[in-house]
């Protein structure tokens, strides 16, 4: 089989198990949905390896192949195929999105099993694969656009999917508001290419893009903003980046999965993937890289102060990214996907390690009441801190590498990029230092109940309510299930968990400078034509910058240990001192209040006044009684002749009589 | 004579009907004045059938007869079960045609 | 000639003055008696046009069944007085005349204005039997057959409505007893600010008789 073949095999068994369970959930008993739908992810990650062997046979300089289905669109110029384009940076991110995704799917398998909703979800999370890798296969902007809406629409039904709990629908609504603005951006910024070049598909709009747009001509750099807009939304960048932390309402998998993995580094793949335009037009790119920079120093602060488990980890999200879109702006394209893949083993990894730590403590997330699991959870212990290891760049993790290799090629750069990169460094410290406020505050520290009693044998039981409100639920349809799975007890977890600790601390390797350069060496044949290609920083200068992040990431760590374990009052006392800064942290800079004030609040004013206005006034009075009465006054005369009275009717047949006989008389004279 | 005075008499006498129709208020007397408007029409029909030899008008004239009876009938026939309900056999109250 | 013009002014005379009569007279029953004058002399003036057969049918159809129905009627329903209202009836009744006067005036100056030549001779050449009933009868058998039985169609309809509207109806009589209370109603003041009784001409059905068992 050829590549492409394999190509529509990745695509076909994740769609395959999504109607399989939506179709035929009554009639599957038991856990089988589950287990079905994570063969179906499987057998596309073995579709997916057999991609990559079948495309690493193809010679160096032809690994851009596109498959056709069927051209779909074909009129006014307009030309749109149903194609697939397999190349080495459609064929990592296929890799990676497939095989982290088989492994959540496994963990989820024992972590939802006492869920009412246990179907609903592998259909769901089956969707949003396909989806993801529908996305990352397109060959044409049209079929990106779908990929992008159809995983907007499945982070939506998975944020939301214990709907019966208000604050998860109002963060899936919020989760999709702002993806349709991405939306919209992408959208028009692919019109404007369209109008340019006259192409859709990326081979025809990447080849005559050169000839048609000047550099940094103002409709490519429009076009540039319009899809880095899209780019924001999807990868929750500043300022579309709201969504994220309340996204965290759906359940762990789902948070380990499209907010961490795989969803929000779509907008990474973009950049990625259009970086022909985005070198067409500088200024654009510099856009990108600082945002991304201030999007990593905004979330590394607020996740110092953050108090949910689930939401430090949502932030140290937003942050890497923020790395992966500086790394992909400034041309490092190599780093920045190779942070891309390590990032989504650890973080993965270590959600599936706050999963694990949540059901232990009976649906609650808030750190405050964690503390010294280590002994009660040992499993969990060491993945959880194998993952902050990682996030932390803690030297020859996988993260150590990756993320220092975008920050070397920042500083190449030169120019004002040096001040992204010291911000960069910056940010890493804080990195490291709130991994391990996380560890130390979950594992280490004085025993809370729950951890004691798990220490006898007991996994607590809690009364189900939501953790953020506290409002009582039930365990029905629509709230998460009666019991809790923790790893320790449940071996679909653990068989997930344990490849990814190995990953996060192994898959380093494959970007080590000056050693191996597989990933670099193997993602070459897509961006050879970059004008940045040639431009690497020296050896020295990469070794240099690894020991300077390593340095970081220790003294991070350090200042956790010294901030958190060794004095506990010392972290009181500094929030004491330092209030008004923590109390601007934990509101998240206020993004959320100015929001409101900004935008919510005006358009909300003009819907009140549209109603009341415009809709009673206007619409009902004028336009509606206005006709109405038109037509009441106008027909006023003729209502006005039928007065019942039989002289009156009589008359007017006799006046009818005479006009006629007078006209006739006029007519003929 | 002259076909003419026929036809200007048979005008006359139905404008004389026509003033009645509008004038009166009893509704048996507004019946007859139809009566007068009818037998008007039918002298102008077989004045006019005499000035082209031609019978068709006298039929037709025939025909107008068997029709103002049937209108008679009926019409008469409403003003006895007006009379009989003891409404008032009055035009001018009668206005259920109202719209 | 001479006899036919005296006989055409004495029937036309005739026939005004009984229209007159029809319209001014405030008694019916007189109205009645006026319009049979009329109708007599409207067939002498078929006479005249050579209408043999339509003057009979006028005497004896017209002046003698339908007038004698109006006779009855008039007895029936009682043919008081009406008294002489000045504009009541409000602007139609005022202005009714002029309106007639004016087509009266317009249908004359039609006629006598015309340029047709044939309205101002005596006609055309007839045969012996012009209007004779041997010859309409000929023609409603052949040329006007249609309408001929059309016409005896609509002579059944009428009666059928005459016995639909005369027949009574249940519960009439009761009703037609607590009119009896009622002050009358022919001829009396104007009962304008009474609840009409039957606004939308339903039969009042009043309180159902118990149906006799068995």
């Amino acid at each position: 089989m050829n590549v492409t073949s394999y190509g529509w095999l990745v695509l076909a068994f994740p769609l395959a198990g999504t109607l399989l369970i939506a179709l035929g959930w009554r009639v599957l008993p038991g856990r089988s949905a589950g287990w079905l739908g994570t063969l179906s992810i499987g057998l596309s990650f073995v579709a997916s390896l057999a991609m990559l062997k079948e495309l690493l046979a193809h010679p160096e300089d032809s690994r851009a192949l596109v498959g056709t289905a069927f051209t779909y669109l074909d009129t006014a110029g307009v030309v749109a195929d149903l194609s697939i384009l397999v190349d080495p940076l459609s064929v990592l991110m296929c890799l990676v999105v497939s095989g982290v995704s088989f492994l959540i799917h496994l963990y989820s398998v024992a972590y939802m099993a006492s869920d009412e909703g246990y179907a609903r979800f592998f259909a769901y999370l089956n969707f949003f694969v396909f989806s993801m890798l529908l996305l990352v296969l397109a060959a044409n902007f049209v079929l990106l656009i779908v990929g992008w809406a159809f995983v907007g629409a499945a982070s939506y039904l998975l944020i939301s999917f214990w709907y019966r709990r208000r604050t998860a629908v109002e963060a899936g609504i919020k989760a999709f508001v702002i993806n349709v603005i991405g939306d919209v951006g992408l959208v028009v910024g692919a019109f404007l290419l369209f109008d340019g070049t006259g192409a859709l598909d990326y081979v025809g709009v990447f080849e005559r893009a050169p000839e048609v747009f000047g550099e940094n001509s103002p409709q490519i750099v429009t076009a540039c903003l319009m899809i880095l807009v899209g780019a924001f939304a999807k990868s929750a960048q500043l300022p579309l980046h709201t969504w994220l932390p309340d996204a965290m309402e759906g359940p762990t998998p789902v948070s380990a999965l499209i907010h961490a993995a795989t969803m929000v580094t779509a907008g990474v793949y973009l950049i990625a993937r259009c970086h022909p335009l985005f070198e067409l037009a500088p200024a654009a790119a510099d856009v990108g890289a600082i945002i991304g920079t201030a999007t990593l120093l905004f979330a590394a602060t607020v996740a110092l102060a953050a108090t949910d488990l689930k939401r430090v980890i949502a932030y140290s999200t937003m942050s890497q990214i923020g790395y992966m879109i500086l790394g992909v702006s400034v041309a490092a394209y190599g780093a920045g996907l190779f942070h891309l893949m390590t990032h989504a083993f650890f973080k993965a990894l270590l959600f599936m390690g706050a999963g694990s730590v949540i059901a232990a403590m009976s649906g609650q997330q808030s750190l405050n009441r964690m503390g010294g699991f280590r002994k009660a959870m040992p499993f969990t212990f060491v993945t959880f801190t194998i993952g902050a290891l990682a996030l932390a760049a803690f030297p020859l993790t996988s993260g150590f590498f990756s993320k220092d290799e975008i920050l070397a090629f920042t500083l190449h750069r030169g120019s004002f990029y040096v001040v992204l990169a010291v911000v960069g460094y910056i940010a890493a410290l804080i990195t490291a230092f709130y991994s391990f406020r996380m560890v130390f505050r979950v594992f280490l520290g004085p025993t809370v109940t729950q951890a004691r009693e798990l220490e006898q044998g007991q996994l607590a039981h809690g009364e189900h309510a939501n953790p953020a409100t506290g409002e009582e639920e039930d365990t029905g349809v629509g709230f998460p299930g009666a019991e809790h799975h923790i790893a320790e007890r449940e071996w679909p977890m653990k068989a997930a968990m344990a490849p990814l600790a190995l990953l996060a601390v192994l898959a380093g390797t494959v970007g080590i400078p000056g050693l191996t350069e597989t990933l670099e060496h193997f993602l070459e044949p897509t961006f050879k034509e970059s004008k940045f290609h040639e431009s690497v920083p020296s050896e020295s200068a990469e070794l240099i910058g690894l020991v300077v992040g390593g340095l970081f990431a220790i003294i991070g760590i350090a200042a956790a240990y010294y901030y958190l374990l060794r004095d506990p009052m010392l972290r009181l006392r500094t929030r004491e001192r330092f209030k008004r800064i923590h109390g601007f942290l934990i509101n998240k800079w206020y993004f959320d209040e100015l929001f409101d004030l900004a935008i919510v609040r005006p358009v909300a004013a003009c819907g009140r006044f549209g109603r009341s206005v415009v809709e009673s006034a206007f619409v009902q009075g004028v336009l509606v009684g206005g006709t109405v009465g038109l037509v009441r006054a106008g027909t006023s005369f003729a209502r006005a002749i039928q007065t019942g009275e039989l002289r009156a009717y009589a008359a007017l047949v006799l006046m009818g009589v005479g006009g006629l006989v007078l006209y006739f008389l006029i007519v003929s004279s | 004579m002259d076909t003419s005075w026929f036809v200007v008499l048979s005008a006359f006498i139905f404008c004389i009907g026509a003033a009645g129709v509008m004038t009166r208020r009893s509704p048996l007397v507004v019946l007859l004045c139809l009566e007068l408007m009818l037998n008007a029409g039918n002298l102008a029909l077989i004045a006019f059938s005499r000035m082209l030899g031609n019978q068709d008008g006298q039929v037709f004239a025939l025909i107008v007869m068997v029709v103002a009876a049937c209108e008679v009938v009926i019409g008469l026939g409403i003003i006895v079960a007006m009379f009989r309900r003891r409404l008032p056999i009055d035009v001018d109250e009668m206005s259920e045609l109202r719209g | 000639m001479i006899f036919e013009q005296i006989l055409f002014f004495g029937a036309g005379l005739g026939a005004i003055a009984g229209a007159l009569g029809v319209v001014l007279l405030r008694n019916p029953f007189y109205s009645v008696l006026a319009l049979v004058t009329h109708l007599v002399a409207l067939a002498v003036l078929f006479l005249l046009l050579q209408a043999a057969f339509i003057a009979a049918a006028q005497v004896v159809v017209y002046a003698g069944a339908v007038m004698v129905l109006y006779v009855f009627v008039v007895a029936y329903v009682g043919g008081s007085d009406e008294p002489l209202r000045p504009i009541e009836g409000g602007a139609v009744a005022a202005f009714g005349p002029l309106f007639a006067l004016a087509v009266f005036v317009e249908i004359s100056i039609a006629v006598l204005g015309s340029s047709l030549d044939a309205l101002g001779s005596r006609g055309a050449e007839v045969s012996a039997g012009f209007g004779s009933p041997a010859e309409i009868g000929r023609l409603l058998l052949t040329k006007f057959l249609l309408p001929f039985e059309a016409a005896s169609f609509l002579l059944l309809i009428a009666a059928v409505g005459a016995v639909v509207l005369a027949r009574k109806r249940k519960g009439l009589e009761e009703s037609s007893a607590q009119d009896a209370r009622e002050p009358g109603v022919h001829g009396g003041a104007p009962r304008v600010d009474e609840p009409r009784p039957d606004a939308h001409g339903t039969p009042r059905v009043g309180k159902p008789r118990p149906e006799p068992s068995g």
